[in-house]
């Protein structure tokens, strides 16, 4: 990409840096206990986790497996489990 | 020059008259000896309904600076005056205004740096900013400030520059005296200045990100762009100079101005206000059949080096004056850039520098005539001192 | 939906400022145009040539948000475009307690119509955690290190929001980044309210405060429970409602779980320490009548 006369960026491009690569832990959501609170979206540092229909899931290209939405759960829906990789 | 539209004013208030007439969105200042009775006019004017209500007292001329930053982005046209401490306490803000290519105007009026404290004239303030980033233009007269003010805007705007502008005065010597001088036209400012209209502005309906921070791999070529644009200012600021004339009929100079300098043998190289005191010198010597001319530097940044390198060409000895010092090099910053422009020609003429007028010592007649003949003792016996003060007193050491 | 804060950040994982900034995105809208100073948000979410922002954004240095934020609101006044904008600072504790203190001053003496979100991690974390003006007492720090003669940092964390409010701000308020609904509502009637708000976004930092990540909001909830993060509003100077504690917990309960802390559980005197500590959070709890 070349320079322009100053450092001005468009905006919501950091998109392309697919942070999900940094995760050690990925989170496991048990639906059947997930009561569908939404309280893991709000506290999702990195706004990975977007309602897909009734759930909310995590988008892992970005999650970068902080363990907040396990944390916070209040019905202990989600668990971190080790990633294989 | 039309006597008849001629007013007896002081310095500050030709330029706060010429800023009023260039319709700023926003000025903000801190009030700095002696640039204060610009931001008092200024304040006057807005006081007396005869300028929109667009200036705002600050905290401390970093925040002035600042608060400029945010009003340029989001598309004013935006100006501040300073001096010596404040300009110095602006610094780090001055090298982000240019870095993020904010056509900000400034006026300095130059001052000495403290310690030990002065309020007088000289100008390491502004030469101390040199590699900021800025256009810096400097005034030899109160008349050519004041018309300086509305080039600067122009400059600075152009879309092949985007750089911001130091309009450098001497303190008191031109903003405090009074003098004739037409002041700049309202009824033609538009035919010379149109409004600022910017490439990009914070603006929620088009969101932006400004001021990025660019690693190793790019850094380098926002620094080198903003070279590009030093260089596109060469021609931009003679095209301003001359489109002055065309419009308001008075020119002063582009990136430099010559005085008897076409046959001179002697050429002195000065800027501000001290080009006045030696143009009043140079013919009394000429009568007494001394070859003497000078070249007026009107744009210390970019520096004129092919004007210089042109200028020069009849001299048999250049010498330099400097109302500031690089201590540590012994040598003012006119006297270091002018030999730098001429080592790698062909020109072989010898460069004496002389540095005088510092913490406002006043520069008589009398020194300027020392020094063109000592020039002259150049011209025949070569260099004995390559630079020092023209008016250090010996008994005081 | 676009996050006005767009995912590929480089934020840590399990980040209280990212928290912080989601919040007070949520509460401004879409109509802001933010400044931040030089800090962990300023770099983590606009290298060249990306920005994680979708609102207009703009960073011009560490020590002068407050004008440029001034500046911005004054500009969109005289080129009659403020209309419905607001206009945002979203500073560290360091950019906001210490470097920027004057800048800000300022700008909330002139009142200009701004909304001022100090995300308060308590240190310079950007630089690698050294010691702010909003560190708390005997926190380690890597300027302020806990050794055989130092329990940490040996003074009390700057009282921010009184100072703002003595500026008279209309609007002056302590969040959390552990009660989003809480913190987002701040921040929403701050944007209403014309003039200078101040609102300071308690939000804790996994990498400086040495917790796991998952444990961000845990920990921001435990000091609010036990009394080091008392939770008011200021309208106008006076404090409007600060939020009770029920069963309020012991400090040392907050201080065991961070390893700046971890000092005061190891080296002699620490019990005299903790409970020096522990008569702040009573201080609190008693002067924001919090029980």
């Amino acid at each position: 990409m070349k320079v322009i006369h100053a450092a001005i960026v468009k905006p919501g491009t950091t998109l392309v840096n697919k942070t999900g690569g940094w995760r050690t832990f990925m989170p496991e959501c048990n639906y059947e206990l997930c009561n569908g609170c939404g309280i893991c979206e709000t506290y999702c540092p990195d706004s990975v986790i977007v309602k897909d229909g009734d759930r909310y899931a995590p988008n892992l290209d970005y999650c970068k497996g902080c363990g907040i939405c396990a944390n916070v759960c209040p019905k202990d829906a989600i668990t971190m489990i080790l990633e294989g990789k | 020059m039309d006597r008849e539209n001629m007013s007896v004013v002081d310095g500050a208030y030709a330029v706060a008259h010429a800023v009023n007439v260039c319709k700023p969105d926003v000025v903000a200042a801190y009030p700095i000896t002696p640039q204060t009775n610009i931001v008092e006019h200024i304040s006057q004017f807005i006081a007396d309904g005869e300028m929109d209500d667009v200036s705002i007292n600050v905290e401390s001329e970093h925040s002035a600076m600042s608060l400029l930053v945010g009003a340029s982005s989001v598309g004013a046209r935006a100006y501040s005056a300073t001096a010596s401490q404040g300009l110095v306490l602006m610094s780090e803000v001055l090298f982000n205004v240019s870095g993020m290519r904010l056509p900000i105007v400034v006026t300095v009026v130059n001052r000495a740096m403290s310690a030990p404290l002065s309020i007088w004239n000289d100008q390491q303030d502004s030469i101390s900013q040199r590699d900021t980033g800025w256009i810096q233009l400097y005034a030899e007269d109160v008349q050519e400030a004041a018309d300086m003010t509305a080039q600067a805007f122009k400059i600075a705007e152009n879309s092949n520059v985007l750089l911001p502008v130091m309009v450098c005065m001497d303190g008191f010597i031109l903003s405090h005296v009074y003098e004739p001088v037409v002041l700049l036209e309202d009824d033609l400012i538009d035919e010379f200045l149109p409004g600022y209209s910017p490439l990009a502005v914070l603006d929620p309906d088009n969101p932006k990100t400004f001021g990025a921070f660019a690693d190793p791999g790019a850094y380098t070529e926002f620094r080198y762009l903003q070279e590009v644009a030093m260089k596109n200012a060469i021609p931009v600021i003679e095209d301003a100079a001359d489109e002055f004339k065309e419009v308001f009929g008075r020119y002063q100079g582009g990136l430099i101005d010559e005085y008897m300098a076409e046959d001179a043998e002697i050429m002195i190289i000065a800027m501000g206000s001290v080009v006045g005191t030696i143009k009043e010198v140079i013919p009394e010597l000429r009568a007494k059949g001394v070859s003497v001319g000078i070249i007026k530097i009107r744009s210390f940044r970019p520096f004129p080096a092919e004007a210089i390198r042109k200028a020069v060409a009849s001299a048999k000895v250049i010498v330099t004056l400097d109302k500031n010092i690089s201590i540590g090099l012994g040598e003012g910053a006119l006297f270091t850039e002018t030999k730098s422009v001429i080592y790698n020609s062909s020109i072989r003429t010898p460069v004496i520098g002389f540095m005088l007028g510092h913490g406002g010592r006043d520069i008589p007649k009398a020194r300027i005539e020392q020094i063109v003949m000592e020039a002259g003792e150049v011209m025949k016996r070569g260099i004995t001192v390559e630079s020092r003060y023209a008016d250090l007193k010996e008994e005081l050491l | 939906m676009t996050q006005l804060l767009a995912p590929g950040h480089r934020m840590c994982a399990g980040c209280g400022d990212a928290l912080a900034t989601k919040f007070a995105l949520k509460g401004a809208g879409d109509r802001c145009i933010v400044v931040s100073p030089t800090g962990c948000i300023e770099v983590s979410t606009t290298p060249y040539p990306e920005s994680s922002w979708n609102v207009p954004w703009i960073h011009s240095l560490f020590d002068n948000a407050g004008a440029v934020a001034a500046g911005i609101e004054w500009g969109l006044k005289k080129l009659g475009k403020k209309e419905d904008t607001t206009v945002m600072v979203i500073a560290g504790d360091g950019a906001t307690f210490d470097i920027g203190l004057q800048a800000m001053s300022g700008a909330f003496e002139r009142g200009h119509d701004m909304v001022y979100v100090c995300v308060d991690n308590e240190a310079y974390m950007n630089t690698g955690i050294q010691r702010s003006g909003a560190t708390p007492y005997d926190a380690s720090t890597t300027t302020s290190p806990a050794g055989k003669v130092s329990f940490g940092n040996p003074l009390p964390k700057k009282n921010m929001p009184a100072i703002m409010a003595d500026h008279g701000s209309p609007y002056v308020a302590t969040a959390s980044i552990a009660y989003a609904k809480d913190a987002i509502r701040k921040v929403a009637r701050a944007a209403e309210i014309e003039g200078p708000a101040y609102i300071q976004i308690h939000a804790p930092c996994c990498t400086g405060w040495k917790f796991d990540s998952s444990k961000t909001v845990e920990v921001g909830r435990l000091a609010v429970e036990a009394g080091l993060w008392p939770m008011y509003e200021m309208i106008d100077g006076r404090i409007e409602k600060a939020k009770k504690i029920r069963d309020r917990k012991p400090v040392e309960e907050y201080l065991r779980m961070q390893g700046r802390f971890k000092h005061l559980f190891t080296m002699e005197g620490g019990e005299e320490e903790i409970a020096r500590i522990q008569a702040i959070a009573d201080w609190n709890a008693e002067y924001y009548e919090m029980e």
